[in-house]
């Protein structure tokens, strides 16, 4: 999926005031590279970062578990980096890899107009990641979801609960790729009928 | 009371002069003051909501006084998809309505689940409640609601209203 | 972790079959604890919301989602790119075609394709037709929520126009399925650009009579002005976007920041209120349904004859009039249907400027016909994230309004 960054001489350098220049235009023809901000994520924090790559106009980061959290913190308040926007937690399934969950935050800065994918993955005995509640307080729900559907914990969320399936469903994640579309029965079970009280 | 009486004296299940007429006015009365409940679930909702609105009229038919309570409605359309999760309500609803009660089925979701073929999705409200009438689309223009109404209000004439119906269904159906 | 889910759950036990159930062990005897939903005319949908209460006063309150959860992420790995667009219309089944854009929009830059022009003002037009169905539905049932009926049959009488249009254009009036990737399905007719142009004179009075029945209406006053008021910063925060954010003075419009589309050659300008409230929220919308019949009549005076699908044989689809004439179109289009295009191996993110918020879908690709994991981002359950915040300190009653500001559809809200 990732590819370290091959060639970072070559995009390494953009002078900042530039970029800005080109980012407060009003529709920018072709959208810069924003390799910048990997090798400032880089710099700053030299061993978290696992491997960054830009596809298709989305920068992507590929960071460490352990300093998924302060990662976060940084780009949120250092004044280049500036993402005060969050755009959505989501999160992937690779049954077969050895770390096999990837949680997936994608944040926006709304002065700046750039645009930034953290990544991070987690093995399945012992995934459970940092939330960012408290860093982007929308990341509450999104989080939720995620726990939701693939299973991943987040240490120090504020109400870590199933959020789209009943708090007592007891089938699984469904967002799991070894989970069945058609679930295990749960859809086709109606308990309640028998219940003497209707 | 008394008119109930009339109809059980008739032996044989036959059903005198009097009775019929009656059973006719009742029915008359009944087809003509559907209150259904606002029960919007998904997209359907939003075309029920239509129905009631200026172009498509749903008063027309003596079907527009949505109420918001069980209590107070004959009819409940399930308008849209039926998840898992929202079964007991629906099914806790329909209990709370009073007899006589109708349901329809509004779309292909609440029929037959569409193309919700996931873990979440209940394959038809038919499995949990008796239904009436069922409207096919997706979701069915208000048109073919009131085609659904319409039909109902046909199988409502029909009924029997001083002999003995067959029980009403209850319980487990699929 | 399954200790860890019986311990959350025991917080709030309320079991949904049970509406009147108020079982909370920690909670202090003189709050009130009010169960509202999942079945309430108001909350436009499926919907709960737990309210701990203060004599009128919400303290706190808890959101409960999810009875609408349909499993469309989980639907689209089981499907190609093709057959997710009729999911997309049926996740905020008010504004479908916008939905089919923001999809459509999110492969074609996964796939790299560009769409030809004429089909790009097709879109736009389209798209901004839908934004204000979209208002129009949202202000009609705000104001009958609130307790002004009358906007409601006025609103749907002039969003029953525009659902002709549809019909006429796609047959079909809420699900649409109009878009396709690369390009639409097909163009306007003569008498269709003529029925838009007709109403782009009708439409805008029409827009000053709502502001009459409302801005006169002193319950609609009381009841928007100063109520559910998040602060520029939180909102940001919370992720909100769309009227609900820019109703806090933030000019965030993927329209402008990231054009696409026609946009970027039209002029329009972006509204943004001071307050925060529902009330600069609604003048928002209002404005908003000016701009679009402003980037609607530019569209339809710069638009031009063309082709209205990408020529990309592998991925998009031949038209209809070859595919039943032409045997290689034919082979084309069931491939197309039957097995997907292979789709190169990358991932993306891509947002659009729905009339809710910001909509975006998270695709990923591992090559083949399906996609490995696609994410939809969307407005309605990023803005619920907020319910709780935005309601507390004020009275029962305005927790309507509160829903009702965010514009939420339950589709979108749960999947």
């Amino acid at each position: 999926m990732s590819d370290n960054i091959d060639t970072p001489s070559t995009q390494e350098q953009p002078p900042s005031s530039a970029q800005e220049a080109e980012t407060n235009e009003k529709a920018p023809a072709a959208p810069p590279s924003l390799i910048f901000l990997a090798d400032r994520i880089r710099e700053k924090f030299p061993e978290a970062v696992i491997a960054a790559k830009e596809w298709r106009g989305d920068l992507a980061v590929t960071v460490t578990r352990e300093a998924l959290h302060a990662i976060c913190r940084f780009l949120r308040d250092d004044p280049e980096m500036d993402f005060d926007y969050i755009v959505h937690v989501s999160s992937v399934d690779w049954p077969d890899e050895p770390e096999r969950f990837e949680v997936v935050y994608e944040v926006y800065s709304i002065r700046k107009r750039h645009r930034i994918r953290i990544k991070t993955r987690v093995p399945e005995h012992d995934c459970i990641v940092d939330s960012m509640t408290d860093i982007w307080r929308g990341a509450e729900f999104m989080e939720r979801e995620v726990f939701d559907m693939m299973g991943i914990r987040f240490r120090n969320h504020p109400d870590l609960r199933r959020i789209l399936m009943p708090d007592d469903y007891t089938e699984g994640y469904p967002l799991r790729k070894d989970f069945p579309l058609q679930g295990k029965g749960w859809r086709d079970t109606f308990e309640f009928l028998n219940d003497p009280a209707n | 009371m008394g008119l109930i009486q009339i109809g059980k004296h008739d032996k044989d299940g036959e059903v005198g002069v009097m009775t019929l007429s009656l059973e006719k006015a009742v029915n008359w009365a009944r087809k003509g003051s559907l209150w259904p409940m606002t029960f919007g679930l998904a997209c359907c909702a939003i075309e029920m909501i239509a129905a009631v609105s200026a172009r498509y009229d749903i008063d027309r038919y003596g079907a527009g006084v949505f109420r918001a309570s069980p209590r107070q409605s004959d009819l409940m359309i399930v308008a849209g998809t039926v998840c898992r999760r929202m079964a007991p309500v629906i099914r806790k609803i329909y209990d709370q309505m009073p007899e006589p009660k109708y349901v329809i089925a509004m779309g292909s979701c609440a029929t037959s689940g569409n193309i919700y073929d996931s873990y979440s999705v209940v394959q038809g409200v038919d499995r949990f409640v008796p239904v009436d009438i069922y409207v096919p689309g997706c979701p069915p223009t208000p048109e073919a609601l009131f085609d659904g109404i319409l039909k109902l209000q046909d199988r409502i004439m029909q009924k029997r209203v001083f002999t003995k119906q067959p029980e009403q269904v209850k319980g487990h159906v699929g | 972790m399954a200790h860890l889910e019986d311990q959350r759950s025991t917080v709030y036990h309320v079991d949904p079959s049970h509406p009147e159930t108020d079982t909370l062990p920690t909670l202090r005897t003189e709050e009130l604890l009010l169960n509202m939903g999942p079945q309430h005319p108001s909350t436009h949908g499926v919907l709960k919301v737990i309210l701990e209460l203060e004599g009128e006063r919400i303290v706190k309150s808890t959101p409960v989602m999810g009875f609408l959860h349909r499993g469309v992420e989980k639907l689209a790995e089981h499907g190609t790119y093709h057959q997710f667009i009729p999911h997309t219309d049926r996740l905020d089944y008010v504004c479908a075609m916008y939905n089919n854009f923001a999809y459509c929009r999110a492969v074609e830059k996964l796939m790299g394709i560009t769409v030809p022009d004429r089909a790009e003002y097709l879109r736009t037009i389209v798209a901004e037709v839908q934004r204000i169905i979209g208002h129009l539905f949202w202000l009609g049932t705000q104001a009958l929520d609130i307790g002004a009926m009358t906007v409601f049959f006025y609103t749907f009488r002039d969003r029953e126009i525009l659902l002709d249009w549809f019909d006429e254009l796609c047959g079909a009036r809420l699900t649409t399925s109009w878009y396709r990737i690369g390009g639409v399905e097909r163009d306007f007719t003569p008498e269709l650009e003529q029925k838009i142009r007709k109403f782009l004179d009708y439409f805008p009075p029409k827009i000053d009579e709502y502001v009459v029945f409302l801005e006169r209406n002193r319950i609609w006053l009381a009841r928007t002005k100063g109520v559910a008021v998040i602060s520029a910063e939180d909102a940001l925060s919370f992720g909100l976007s769309g009227p609900t954010l820019r109703g806090s003075g933030v000019d965030y419009d993927l329209r402008k920041y990231e054009s696409y589309g026609a946009y970027p050659r039209c002029e329009f300008s972006v509204p943004v209120g001071k307050n925060g409230d529902t009330y600069d929220r609604y003048w928002i919308r209002i404005e908003e349904m000016r701009e679009s019949i402003k980037i609607i009549r530019q569209c339809m005076d710069q638009m031009e004859p063309g082709p209205i699908m990408a020529d990309v044989p592998s991925v998009t689809l031949p038209p209809k009039e070859r595919v039943f004439t032409n045997l290689e179109s034919m082979i084309q289009q069931f491939k197309l249907f039957s097995q997907g295009f292979d789709a190169p191996v990358g991932e993306i993110y891509c947002g659009t400027e729905a009339h809710k918020g910001e909509l975006g879908f998270y695709i990923v690709s591992t090559g083949g016909g399906r996609p490995y994991r696609l994410k939809i981002r969307a407005p309605s359950f990023i803005h619920m994230g907020a319910f709780d915040h935005m309601a507390r300190g004020y009275m029962i009653a305005d927790a309507i309004t509160i829903f009702g500001t965010y514009d939420i559809v339950m589709g979108e809200c749960d999947r």
